[in-house]
Formats: structure tokens, sequence, C-alpha cells
């Protein structure tokens, strides 16, 4: 299978790889997947007042598509606000990476982490009243 | 010493034409290029020769007689050969045959047409290290059954399966046994006779030949074995495989079991398993949570199969990609489900996921193995770094306790 450059670049020189306190109540975590699959991403979210992504960590298990994936989607969502960050598409991350068709279901798992991230930030919030 | 890159360690998968197979090849495509068939001329007669000559040389490596020997177009002809002819021509006996599931799609395939035809197929299991329970067989052997058919050596795992013992029970039963001995040629020896072997499958290019040849042992002494050919035509082969035959691949096949016989004899094969015990040590020693899948002591001395625990096994060999080797990886496969012959050895799905196969060969060098293994090591380190799975384990989760979403 013939990858593209861009791919290959966020393989091997993945951005943001990393973890942070979980229990920080201004970090949002989404773990999704399964290892029975293959793949399980875990992206973190680190978000100010203001509702503004200022930090994101990631740490994956899976093929090189999906590695690729959840490190692109770190870069994107940095800086970004959270209603922003929703609007990324699995779509989005497919092109940018040129993902072959086999592997799309990785773009659709790093969709699913921003999701799960953002919404474990809400419970959060909405826990501290 | 500097290596070159890449590294071949996917010899299970193929094996590169030794150089002396190909010279002795060369010959039999510009000069002797006669049919083997025409016996009135001398392009015909150096042509028969040649292919006579492979024959023997072929036998020799099985301790059959050259007039066992059928060839063919390589080990999925000779496994459809084998199993299709002898279930036709027994047909009358019976319509039952026992395979294992962990068999190459060769023979599971060939069986499937047979079960579509109105056969019946018992597919035995295998226990956790890959190889069959003989009991099991015993029990599975009916009346109307006309064929057992087990691999000599697995292509993924790389596991024997107690071919001797196997060849007794048929043979006291009055069944046919085939066996495909594919990626046992030139790794342990192998001789028809004293295993009770009645049919065997071979493949040149798992054994420093050409791809596109192979060849069928079929038994003439007692019990003599009969087949119905699945190619109609000029009668080549005494009628079991009819076709022009491919005299420099031949002399190809023939030349690279002269050259399998010798790394047995010369001791060459024990470079080989010192390398790959090398490897398998040496990962030991310096990465946790590695699962050797299949059996140690009954094993191919060039195969390693292992799991790297929470590294999944396509992006390995994208870490590793000066290395060539394979995964039994879904990512890998065109049907995104993990090998079936790992889950038949009842190895959890996620392991599946992170598995790796080595299988090194008559041309690897200590070079080239210390280098893969440093590499391998700095790889698996810095994926279960990126891994959420290894970094939950280390922190005491039980990953069996969570609620994961299938997707
Ligand atoms: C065990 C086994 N049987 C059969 C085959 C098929 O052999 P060939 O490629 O000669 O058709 C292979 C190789 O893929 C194999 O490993």
């Amino acid at each position: 299978m013939a990858y593209s450059d861009k791919l290959i670049d966020h393989y091997e020189n993945p951005q943001n790889v990393g973890s942070m306190d979980k229990a920080a109540p201004d970090v949002g975590t989404g773990l999704v997947g399964a290892p029975a699959c293959g793949d399980v991403m875990k992206l973190q979210l680190k978000i100010n007042d203001d509702g503004i992504i200022e930090d994101a960590k990631f740490k994956t298990f899976g093929c090189g598509s999906a590695i690729a994936s959840s490190s692109l989607v770190t870069t994107m969502v940095k800086g970004q606000s959270i209603e922003a960050a929703e609007q990324i598409k699995n779509s989005d991350i497919a092109a940018e990476l040129a993902l072959p068709p086999v592997k799309i279901h990785c773009s659709v798992l790093a969709e699913d982490a921003i999701k799960a991230a953002i919404a474990d930030y809400r419970k959060k919030r909405a826990q501290q009243g | 010493m500097t290596v070159k890159l890449p590294i071949y360690l996917d010899n299970q998968a193929t094996t590169p034409v030794d150089p002396r197979v190909a010279e002795a090849m060369i010959p039999y495509l510009t000069q002797f290029f006669g049919n083997a068939a025409s016996r009135n001329h001398s392009f015909g007669w150096a042509a028969e020769e040649a292919v006579e000559i492979a024959r023997e040389e072929l036998a020799a490596l099985i301790g059959a007689s050259p007039k066992e020997i059928v060839w063919t177009s390589g080990a999925t002809e000779s496994n459809n050969l084998a199993i299709k002819g002898a279930a036709h021509y027994y047909e009358k006996k019976g319509k039952h045959l026992i395979t294992v599931a962990t068999e190459h799609k060769a023979v599971l395939d060939s069986c499937h047409a047979l079960e579509r035809e109105g056969y019946e197929v018992t597919y035995l299991g295998v226990q956790p290290d890959g190889r069959i329970d003989l009991d099991e067989l015993r029990g599975a052997i009916r009346d109307d059954t006309v064929l057992v058919s087990v691999m000599f050596a697995n292509n993924e795992i790389g596991v024997l399966q107690p071919i001797k013992e196997i060849g007794a029970i048929c043979r006291e039963r009055g069944v046919v046994f085939h066996t495909d001995a594919v990626q046992a040629l030139g790794k342990v020896p192998v001789d028809v006779a004293e295993l009770g072997v009645d049919l065997m499958s071979m493949s040149a290019h798992k054994m420093y030949g050409p791809k596109g040849i192979g060849a069928l042992y079929v038994r003439r002494g007692r019990p003599r074995v009969r087949l119905q050919p699945l190619i109609d035509g000029g009668g080549h082969e005494r009628g079991l495989r009819s076709g022009t035959l491919a005299v420099h691949q031949i002399v190809g096949m023939g030349k690279a079991a002269l050259y399998a016989k010798e790394d047995l004899d010369t001791g060459k094969i024990d470079e080989v398993r010192r390398l790959r015990d090398k490897l398998w040590a040496g990962l030991q020693e310096q990465l946790d949570e590695l699962y050797l899948n299949g059996s140690w002591d009954h094993r191919l001395p060039n195969n390693l199969n292992i799991s790297f625990a929470y590294v999944e096994g396509e992006a390995m060999m994208m870490a590793i990609k000066d290395i060539a080797v394979s995964s039994g990886s879904a990512c890998t496969s065109a049907s995104l489900e993990p090998s079936y012959v790992l889950r038949a050895l009842g190895v959890d799905v996620e392991l599946a996921h992170t598995s790796i196969r080595f299988g090194l060969g008559r041309f690897t060098t200590e070079e080239e193995l210390d280098y893969a293994l440093a590499l391998i090591v700095e790889k698996v380190r810095w994926l279960r770094e990126m891994s959420p799975l290894y970094e939950m384990v280390k922190e005491g989760i039980d990953l069996k306790s969570i609620e994961w979403a299938a997707h």
C-alpha cells in the first residue's frame, strides 16, 4: 500500500504524543476504539474558560493510518474553539492524509475521539455546576 | 560493517532464487529450449534428460523414487490435485475428508469446493501450541473417510505436525494421507517412506528456486495411490498433469532441491536456527510482554512468530520498514480479520493484531540479524510509548475490565 507523504510524516514524526492529568477539571479525555478491533485512540484536550482548546495530546494503539490521523487531529484542534473542533469531519481527516479506502475507519475513529473528549469535558463542567 | 538495506526476513512468503539455481536454469531458456516430449531430435532429448535429472534431485530430497514425482505449477496446484484428485478417484469408497483449521488456503478452499459437490469435510481444531490432537484425528476417521490432509509445517507459525504418527494412523485405517510440505523442505528432514506419506505437495519458491513450479509426490509402492487429474490434455506426467513441461523451471526446482538437501546435510540449517534463537533471546532480554505464537519445540528452525503486546502489527511493520516481515494483523489483510491461524490456536484477537512473523533464510547474515534486533527493540519501545494500552497496563488497569465500544 502506498501512503501519502503527509501520512508518513505524521506517522514517523507524530505531533503531541503524551498524556495529561485526566482528573484535571480543564482536561477532557476521549478513549475510543477497541483492542479487539486493532485500534484504540486516547485524545486529551485542555480547554480554557473561554472554550478554547489550549493543548491536545494523544496516544494511539493502531496501524500507521490511525496514528497519523490522531497526530493530525491534535494539530487541527489546537487553538480552536470547542464549537469549531466539533465541526471537524472524518472526511476532512481522510482527505488531508489521502487515506486509502480500507483506512477510512481510522479517520472515523479520530472524529469520534474529538467528540468523546469534548463530551467528557462538558460532563466535568456540568458536575462542577 | 554496514548492512545492506532492506533486510529480507520473510522467507516463509517466498525466497530469493539461489544464484547457483538461476545459473543452472538459463541455458534451458535459450540453448536447450526443446520440448521434453519431442522424442525425435536432440533438442527434445536434452530437455527430457534435464527434466529427469531434476526429478532425481527432488526425489533424493524426500526419499522417493523419481517415478513418484509429478511436476505442477506450484503447491497451490499440487494441493488441488492431491485433494480433489484423490476425492474424485475414491468417490465410490466414500465422500468424507479430514483436514485442519490452520491449513493453507489452497487446502481449505479445495475442501470447500468439494463440499459444494456434496463431500463432507471434518476440520480438526488445534491445541494451543498449534498441533493437532492425535486422538481427535483417530476419532474423526470413519469408514467413508478417503483422505486425511495435514500440513507438515505451518506457513505462519512454523509449527510442525506429528507427521509420522499421522502417517501410521492413516496406514492402519487404510486412508490416503496427504501433506503440504512446502515450508518444511530443506528445513527439517523429510522422508516419505519413513513418514508414511502418500501424497506430498512441494513448491520451488520456498526453497530458493523459481516461482511457478511445484511438484506432487504420489506414492507408487504399496499402497499405490491413484488420482483423477485436474487438467486434460496431452497426457504428460503419466496422465496426471497434462501440459508441456516448463523445463527451465523444473531444472531450477531440481537444483533447489539439491541445495536444500545440502543445507540439511552440511548443518547450514543449524546456523539459521542459531540466528533465529539469538533473535528470540535478544528480544526477550530487552522487551517485556512478548508472546510466542505456536510451539517452540515443534517448529521450523527459521521461523519466529511473536505478538508484541500493545503494538499493532501494521504500525510495527511501518516502523521497521527496512526489514521485510509479515503480520497477522487485520490491518494487513483485505478481510480486516486477524489471522485465522492464530485464532485457531486460541490467541486473543487483541494479541493476533500485534503478531509479527520473522522468516530467516539461507542468506540471512549475523550482521543483518543484529541490525534487525536493535531496530525492533527501539521501535517497539517507541510504539509502546505511544500506546494508550501499554500506559493503562502500566497504571495497573485490567484492559479486560473496560467496556470497549466495538466498531
Ligand atoms: C504451506 C503452503 N502451501 C501452499 C503454498 C502455495 O504454494 P505456491 O505459491 O507454490 O502455489 C504456500 C505458499 O504460499 C504455502 O506456504
